[in-house]
């Protein structure tokens, strides 16, 4: 429905949901919880944009948040069937014990 | 006909690289023809060109071939000029060096390097040909650069002995110190006045700078540096007795007849600008002196007897610098035409002797050896005599009385020169007729073997008849007036003004010079020839074996040097060891390591550490897009 | 209508606090489909009800129950939910809220000082009282199978390439069985 929310309250909400998506992709050493941060990050991101849409009045705002839903749904297969393959080699999703790439 | 005058230097040229392709690997018949013949046309060509030149009438012809360099409004070409006094030059290059190679031809038949030395030889031919007919400086330089590097090849030519090749390094070091001033005064000269083009040079240093000024004595002083350096004068004439360590027919070439005497041609060729600077005229004539009697004591003191000719050479061409600083060019030029004759004579001899009896130098391990070896005995006898000047019958004579008379008659200083020539003039008699009584009479001590062959005896025989016949084309006024010579060379070097005297004078010096030459001569039979035993009473006392040792190693200049040069920067590259200045280069390479160290570090391979650092990189981008 | 955007403003950021700093893998998750329920409500307030009904369907149907059942088949037990506690030292909090912080007042800053266009005029209500009007999902069909269809055939070739990459690489090699 329509609503005269104030538009940049809805831009502060992003930013710290954003926010608090950044920090617990930084602090926690579980996989599968550092994917769930991402999945927060993204979402605050498709928020901003549909706040974007709506102080122009235009629907390219929900249709960038559709484009990053795809996105999201896709990163996300893709990046459980990693953090599978990883628990099935080494029976450990500590983000920290993956470190052979190294110098 | 002046179009031709670049296949001179061309055909020796030519000859070196042909013998450089040829790596060796061509027989000796092939090598002695390339190396001999290229020299031998090359003199057939220069008596050519003499005959149309002198016909000619022109005084200067030019031939330019291409532009060597040209930046920034300075040009050099390629370009020979031929004058009287490069076709004097020119001719007895090519002559005595036809003569010399066919000589080494039969000298060096048995040596492993037979190709290598032809080779190194024709390239120097080549070199002092382009340095005599060179009609500009850089051009010129070319060619003393060319000398010397074949100075130190041939020097150097046996090279798996190291005494050699330390010779060969003391020479060219040497001679680099020189070259250097020359280098300098090469610049200066370029670029105050322009150009380096020789007629030029000279035309502008007249019309631009002031007699005694600044300029031209300090250009002048650089280029008697140089030719100090390449003449083994005083204070670089250390190199040369060393030089004696080379195949005997290079120090007949190159120590004696040619390259030793580009420091001569040097300052007649660029004689206007030393006219500009009188206080380095001063320097040149005591330059001479001093090394003429320096030269002349050592040569007494010797007992090798290549070194006695070495200590000769540099002693005469003391004489050369001498009649170059009073300004008497046409004697010095004079003087170096029959010297190149005899002394090339003389190493020649000497190489004749030693080659037949099994390489032996010192004198006093030969001896009577005058009937066996007459060939020799003849060749030295008659060199020595030109070279001590005996009176009337030798070339020497000649060109020594045009000296002495230059020096008696060039100023308030002029007897005091005379008096030193004169001294140099006894002495030389001495020394050399000691070798010849040593060497050639008295008892034998070592047998020789062998016999000559016709490529031995044949430039003996001519060399000993120009000894002998060169100086009568300019003979003094007691004595017949003859002045071709003078009149051949006074377009390019005009007479000096004379300080008239009396014809009596002229006779007087010319008369003491003779009776000097032949006193020496005597004193040397009574010492050596009749083995009194007075002298050898009085070598035998301390004061005199102390001076003696003291003439020996050339007035102590190598040990002089060693402390004053040597050591010093040996004691510099020792402490240097560690090399400072790469220390500076080592500190970047260091620097690269530790930045390579500390960020890798960065690559742990941990997701969250990667993950932390594109957070904090993109917050510095937001920051700056946000402030800048 | 303000009033339900600042409540559930307020519920998306308190679940998502608690998202990050749970122990338990099913707690969070559970957290987390709160928080993006909270989202879509604030989607609802600002104008967009299609962009909400997706949420609600797309994210927190589909993607949080995949996120469901993978920890499931993981099994972390309760000895993961220890190890998570042990690893979740206070100390561990330092960086990351320092970063996060900055990160936040940057973007406040560059809100506040009007570098992305004025936002505040767009804050106050349309000028005569009238109300926003609400996005149609007809405009959003009509503007995606229009201007946007390469993004859609695009968008929709990345979802293959996810599906066939997430079936192999999901895949339970029989050496590698642990």
């Amino acid at each position: 429905m329509e609503g005269s929310v104030p538009l940049a309250h809805a831009w502060v909400l992003a930013i710290v949901l954003f926010g608090l998506g950044l920090a617990g992709l930084l602090a926690r050493r579980n996989l599968v919880f550092m994917l769930m941060s991402v999945e927060i990050m993204l979402n605050a991101a498709g928020l901003a944009f549909i706040t974007a849409g709506a102080r122009w009045g235009q629907a390219d705002g929900q249709i960038m948040f559709i484009l990053i839903l795809t996105l999201a749904a896709a990163e996300v297969s893709v990046g459980l069937a990693l953090i599978l393959q990883l628990f099935y080699r080494s029976a450990s999703v500590d983000a920290d014990s993956a470190r052979s790439l190294r110098d | 006909m002046a179009a031709l005058l670049w296949i001179v230097p061309a055909l020796p040229l030519l000859g070196f690289l042909l013998l450089f392709l040829a790596g060796g690997r061509a027989s000796r018949l092939v090598t002695a023809i390339i190396g001999v013949g290229s020299t031998a046309l090359a003199a057939l060509l220069t008596l050519a060109l003499a005959a149309w030149f002198l016909h000619a009438g022109q005084p200067i012809v030019r031939a330019t071939l291409w532009q060597w360099i040209g930046v920034g409004g300075f040009t050099a070409p390629i370009g020979f000029e031929l004058d009287a006094l490069s076709l004097v030059m020119t001719l007895v290059i090519t002559f005595v060096g036809f003569l010399i190679h066919l000589y080494s031809s039969e000298f060096m038949q048995h040596d492993d390097g037979y190709g290598r030395f032809f080779c190194y030889m024709n390239l120097f031919v080549a070199s002092m040909l382009i340095l005599v007919l060179a009609d500009n400086l850089l051009l010129l330089f070319l060619g003393w650069e060319g000398v010397g590097l074949c100075s130190y090849l041939l020097i150097g030519f046996w090279y798996r002995d190291a005494a050699n090749g330390r010779a060969a390094r003391k020479a060219f070091i040497v001679t680099r110190v020189g070259d250097t001033a020359f280098m300098i005064g090469l610049l200066l000269l370029a670029t105050h006045l322009g150009t380096l083009d020789i007629a030029a040079l000279m035309e502008r240093a007249q019309s631009a700078w002031p007699a005694g000024s600044a300029l031209p004595t300090a250009a002048a002083a650089l280029l008697l540096g140089g030719a100090v350096g390449k003449s083994a004068q005083l204070p670089l004439q250390t190199w040369l007795p060393d030089a004696m360590a080379g195949p005997t027919p290079v120090s007949a070439l190159i120590h004696a007849a040619t390259m030793v005497t580009a420091g001569v041609y040097l300052i007649a060729r660029t004689h206007t600008l030393f006219n500009l600077a009188p206080s380095v005229q001063l320097a040149l004539t005591l330059i001479g002196a001093a090394t003429l009697l320096l030269a002349a004591f050592s040569a007494l003191a010797q007992h090798d007897l290549k070194r006695i000719l070495a200590y000769s050479t540099m002693s005469q061409i003391g004489y050369m610098f001498l009649a170059l600083g009073v300004g008497a060019w046409t004697a010095a030029i004079f003087h170096f035409m029959t010297h190149a004759f005899f002394k090339a004579l003389l190493f020649l001899a000497a190489g004749a002797v030693i080659m037949r009896i099994d390489d032996e130098h010192d004198i006093f391990r030969m001896g009577g050896l005058k009937r066996e070896l007459p060939v020799a005995f003849w060749s030295f006898l008659i060199g020595a005599a030109s070279l001590a000047a005996l009176p009337l019958v030798t070339a020497g004579f000649y060109s020594k009385d045009m000296i002495l008379w230059g020096a008696w008659n060039s100023g308030p200083r002029g007897p005091i020169l005379w008096g030193a020539g004169l001294l140099g003039a006894l002495l030389t008699p001495i020394y050399i007729f000691r070798a010849v009584f040593v060497v050639f009479f008295g008892e034998r001590h070592t047998a020789p073997s062998g016999r000559y062959g016709a490529r031995i005896v044949i430039p003996l025989a001519l060399l000993s008849a120009l000894a002998l016949t060169a100086g009568f084309v300019d003979m003094p006024p007691a004595l017949g007036n003859v002045t071709a010579f003078s009149r051949l060379l006074d377009p390019i070097l005009p007479a000096r003004q004379e300080v008239p005297t009396a014809a009596s004078t002229e006779a007087a010096v010319m008369v003491i010079a003779a009776l000097t030459a032949l006193l020496g001569v005597g004193i040397a039979w009574w010492i050596y020839g009749r083995r009194a035993a007075a002298p050898a009473r009085l070598f035998g006392t301390r004061p005199a074996l102390a001076l003696r040792r003291f003439w020996l190693c050339g007035w102590g200049f190598d040990w002089l040097y060693d402390c004053l040069l040597v050591r010093p920067f040996l004691w510099l590259a020792r402490i240097n060891r560690a090399d400072g200045v790469d220390a500076f280069y080592g500190l970047i390479a260091a620097a690269s390591r530790l930045f390579n160290r500390l960020l890798s570090r960065t690559e742990s391979g941990r997701l969250r550490r990667y993950a932390g650092w594109i957070a904090a990189g993109s917050l510095a981008a937001i920051a700056i897009a946000m402030f800048a | 209508m303000t009033g339900l955007f600042y409540l559930a403003a307020a519920v998306a950021v308190i679940a998502t606090a608690l998202v990050v700093t749970r122990a338990n893998a099913v707690h969070a998750l559970l957290y987390l489909i709160v928080s993006l329920l909270a989202v879509a409500v604030v989607f609802y307030a600002l104008g967009a009800p299609f962009a909400a009904a997706l949420e609600v369907i797309i994210y927190a149907g589909a993607i949080m129950v995949l996120f469901v059942f993978v920890v499931m088949m993981l099994n972390l037990g309760p000895e993961a939910a220890g190890q998570e506690r042990r690893w979740m030292s206070p100390g561990i909090w330092v960086g990351p809220a320092l970063l996060s912080a900055v990160l936040i007042g940057e973007l406040l800053y560059l809100l506040v000082s009007g570098a992305l266009g004025a936002p505040n005029h767009a804050a106050a209500a349309i000028p005569g009282g009238a109300m926003r009007a609400a996005i149609e999902p007809r405009q959003v069909g009509m503007l995606l199978f229009g201007p946007y269809l390469l993004a859609v055939e695009l968008g929709s070739m990345l979802l293959l390439a996810g599906l066939v990459g997430a079936y192999h690489l999901g895949r339970e090699r029989a050496a590698e069985h642990g």
